[in-house]
């Protein structure tokens, strides 16, 4: 185990260093598909969150069980399980927003940002280091998606969490609420965020 | 002498080898997960179908008199009196329940009908609320509860530019999905790109009115007497 990264440096690594967006490119699906908003934003954070956490946890857990060649169907059963649950939770306690989020919940079980995170933390490292590590994940991921969707859903309808921000003169991009707002909204962030890490390298 | 003791090396082989011994965690996690997941829906489940409820009757009035009207309708503190029925329609000796839900004015006078319907979409099932008049003569209004169609294409059925074309139709005729430009008054204009999920729509409408429209037509005038 050694040269494994202690806890806090997984949790830092998750916000920028290795965000799963910017730097991994994990997890398109919900960031192009549920920007639209920062409350469907963050509610998708906030699910990819629980599932990554008890996920992370569990795995961890059993890491001296796994049989290599068993350890993906062991994962996915895992992420499945949690999943459901979270999918259930919203449809009892907002039902709504679930409604808004369709399918977008349970193909959560097909986000390779979870999956990847059991391979290369989870069932490597102890408890604390997974829990940690999923912490920091989850906050690099949501912040991602809350920078998509904070440019889409200001750009797109004036609004910020459902609130006006701008004038009302504002003419509403409505192509920024549409896919392919997503798309331009995500690759100039991406640019973004790739010139920002290049900068010190030169 | 004892021959199962003979090779234990390759015994110990064989064990290691069977695929069931192999899987146990896989089994045993799939059961943990197994019971966690029906507890869940046991626990949840209620408050699911309870959302759902509310939901329909919260779109009763729309449905039934048009946006402005139920608006109105709120506006002078009145609601409809909504009674859910089950009606057993029975076809080709296959019994088939439908759920209605009857809507009176406070004075008693009969408002119209809904009936939570759902059958195959593209994707996965679709439900459907369909809203007719008391005299089950015309479609007064349509919406989607429940549908897995495609992001971006067949998921339009829930727009209220398509489900708008619904109201007013008549219930005579068998409704027919066309592309490019409804004519006929009992056309509707199939979504772009999305002519499955469409005429999905449209064939539970049909049907629905079809098997209802005799048992309604009954329950509507014995209620009267």
């Amino acid at each position: 185990m050694a040269d494994q990264p202690t806890p806090l440096e997984r949790f830092i690594r998750g916000i920028l260093p290795e965000n799963p967006v910017y730097r991994q490119l994990l997890g398109m699906c919900p960031t192009l598909a549920v920007t639209n908003s920062m409350k469907a934003a963050i509610t998708m954070a906030v699910a990819v969150a629980f599932v990554l956490l008890c996920a992370n946890t569990v795995t961890s857990l059993i890491r001296n069980l796994l049989k290599p060649h068993l350890r993906i169907v062991v994962f996915t059963l895992t992420i499945a399980t949690f999943v459901t649950i979270a999918d259930r939770l919203l449809a009892a306690y907002m039902y709504q927003m679930s409604k808004t989020l369709g399918p977008y919940i349970p193909l959560i079980i097909v986000n390779c940002l979870i999956i990847c995170r059991c391979e290369v933390c989870a069932s490597k490292q102890p408890v604390f280091t997974a829990i940690s590590d999923a912490a920091g994940q989850s906050l690099g991921y949501g912040l991602a998606l809350a920078s998509v969707a904070g440019v889409r859903e200001i750009l797109g309808t004036g609004m910020f969490f459902g609130f006006r921000v701008l004038p009302t003169a504002w003419p509403d991009w409505a192509v920024m609420v549409l896919p392919p707002g997503a798309f331009i909204t995500l690759g100039l962030l991406l640019g973004a965020v790739n010139w920002y890490s290049g900068r010190g390298a030169k | 002498m004892v021959e199962t003791d003979k090779d234990p090396a390759e015994k110990k082989n064989r064990f290691q080898n069977n695929y069931i011994l192999q899987a146990w965690l896989c089994i045993f996690l799939a059961l943990i997960f197994g019971i966690s997941l029906a507890a869940v829906q046991a626990a949840l489940g209620p408050v699911i179908i309870e959302n759902k409820l509310n939901e329909t009757k919260e779109k009763v009035p729309e449905l039934l008199l048009g946006t402005e009207a139920a608006e109105k309708m709120v506006a002078a503190n009145q609601a409809f009196k909504i009674t859910p029925r089950s009606i057993v329609v029975e076809k080709n000796g296959i019994q088939k329940f439908y759920s209605v839900f009857e809507a009176r004015f406070e004075d008693g006078r009969l408002g119209g009908w809904v009936t939570k319907v759902d059958g195959q979409g593209y994707a996965d099932k679709i439900e459907l609320l369909l809203a007719l008049d008391p005299a089950i003569e015309t479609i007064t209004g349509l919406f989607i509860l429940d549908q897995k169609e495609t992001p971006g294409l067949g998921n339009k059925i829930i727009e209220t530019k398509w489900r708008g074309q619904f109201a007013g139709k008549s219930t005579g005729d068998q409704l027919k999905v066309v592309k490019g430009g409804a004519k006929a008054a009992n056309e509707i204009d199939a979504v772009t790109g999305a002519t499955i999920s469409s005429d999905s729509v449209v064939s539970i409408i049909n049907k629905t009115i079809t098997d209802l429209r005799q048992p309604l037509m009954d329950a509507g005038r014995t209620k009267k007497e």
